[in-house]
């Protein structure tokens, strides 16, 4: 059994926190530059250029891309020969606050849905367990910014709706978000599993990196072509017309009931952040 | 060719503004977010005097992060602004006359824009490190206990951003898209 000390996840978290939120990961900076370069409406290309300016200043300076540093979603994978000495939660949210108040992130967490007063720490955490063989303990934070957030939508499809019918609900989302979202977006679709495993599949393929295609070859094509779809729409950066839509569209699936095709499309901004340490 | 707007944005200034105009906004305008706006309509249909005079002012739509030793302000960039639209025809016709955030308005706002006269600027969403070297001072004047939606008083320099709807209804996400789709359709 390897043992692993509750500080140590703390102290790995608090550094994730900050790091997600000053340094956007290079491929995101990659697809935004090829995009700016390969821009043809010259509005979209100068909204461009401005937000990879935005990025170079936080990286100069460490200071947040964006003002919303989001809610943190932590993605522990947890190997069954480890053991934690403490408690993990309240280690992973001792991290969130320490990150979250030294390192000047904007505490955007209200402790109840209806009452909305703020825990002024950032916590919770929304965090994601995943047991998996061997003595590994890897965390990923990613901050979840909720102009994205909020546009995000789930399906239960029918069987007999088909690729069509996911193609269709993914074009759909994107259009119903239209400039809010602040696009380029980056785009996670969930497909298969239940209810809630589709959403959460969203969520984890934004986590994946925009140079990476599925490992299936079918849907490694699908996410090709909605991506093109997608920015045939023509909504552009910010919304405001042009070519690049989105950066990327990552898509995972699980297998699923006869009876049903869900899938959830997760919506992330051009501000994806998410940085991973195993400890 | 960029409009230089200065605080405060009279009528006269906005029938000036055409839909994708890009701006630079300088002078004093006001934050508030969902929570702000909450308390500023509730006050209002109390009777109560509103913590600053709205006549001809611009409201920024943020929540900043917490400044860093040195910074005047944290990352300010615009939130989405539908969330605001419950409250917006009434503070628009207060006086409020510039809105700046970002994402689509309801119809209901854009009526009370058209009819009173004001305009929705849209800054660059995610923009907030950039964006926040424009604010030269920052101070809340109202709703302390909100943090991040407290309702501060800024004096912003050069701002950039676009009339995304002008006076008379031009959205620049219907026109901008289309005319870009004949573009690459051609
Ligand atoms: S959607 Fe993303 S880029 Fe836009 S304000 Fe929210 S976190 Fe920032």
């Amino acid at each position: 059994m390897r043992e692993i000390n509750a500080q140590d996840i703390t102290a790995v978290v608090k550094k994730l926190c900050m790091e997600a939120n000053y340094f956007l990961p290079e491929d995101i900076q990659d697809k935004i530059c090829k995009a700016c370069d390969a821009e043809p409406w010259p509005l979209a290309q100068s909204i461009l250029g401005v937000i990879k300016e935005n990025y170079e200043i936080s990286l100069d300076n460490a200071v947040p891309i964006c003002q919303d540093t989001g809610m943190a979603c932590v993605f522990l994978d947890i190997g069954q020969e480890v053991h934690v000495n403490g408690n993990i939660a309240d280690a992973v949210n001792e991290g969130v606050r320490q990150g979250y108040v030294e390192g000047c992130l904007r505490k955007s967490v209200v402790k109840d849905p209806l009452d909305r007063v703020n825990t002024k720490d950032n916590t919770p955490a929304m965090i994601y367990y995943n047991i998996v063989p061997g003595d590994t303990f890897d965390i990923m934070v990613a901050p979840k910014g909720f102009g994205s957030e909020n546009m995000s939508q789930i399906k239960m499809l029918k069987p007999s709706d088909g690729l069509q019918g996911v193609k269709d609900f993914v074009i759909k989302c994107v259009e119903d978000a239209g400039p809010n979202p602040c696009p380029p977006i980056v785009v996670g679709v969930g497909i298969g599993g239940t209810f809630d495993k589709a959403a959460y599949l969203a969520k984890k393929a934004l986590m994946r990196s925009t140079d990476e295609r599925n490992a299936n070859p079918f849907y490694a094509d699908l996410e090709k072509e909605l991506l093109e779809k997608i920015n045939a729409l023509g909504l552009g950066p910010q919304g405001v017309g042009g070519l690049t839509t989105a950066l990327c569209v990552n898509i995972e699936t699980l297998p699923t009931h006869i009876a049903g095709l869900p899938v959830a499309v997760n919506i992330n901004c051009h501000v994806t952040r998410h940085k991973h340490a195993s400890l | 060719m960029v409009k230089h707007i200065t605080t405060p944005l009279t009528y006269e200034k906005v029938k000036d503004l055409k839909c994708g105009d890009n701006v630079m906004i300088s002078g004093v305008i006001y934050t508030s977010r969902d929570a702000a706006h909450k308390r500023l309509v509730e006050a209002h249909e109390r009777g109560e005097e509103l913590p600053y005079d709205v006549k001809d002012t611009i409201v920024y739509y943020v929540g900043p992060a917490p400044a860093q030793p040195g910074q005047v302000i944290g990352s300010a960039g615009p939130t989405t602004s539908y969330r605001m639209d419950a409250y917006s025809p009434t503070m628009i016709r207060l006086g409020q006359r510039g809105m700046l955030g970002k994402g689509k308005r309801s119809p209901e706002v854009i009526a009370a824009m058209k009819e009173v006269g004001a305009v929705y600027f849209g800054a660059i969403g995610g923009a907030g490190a950039l964006l926040s070297k424009c604010i030269k001072k920052a101070e809340v004047i109202a709703y302390d206990d909100l943090g991040a939606e407290a309702l501060r008083r800024l004096e912003v320099e050069n701002l950039p951003a676009f009339v995304i709807i002008d006076s008379e209804g031009n959205n620049l996400y219907e026109i901008g898209r289309k005319e870009y789709l004949e573009f690459a359709n051609k």
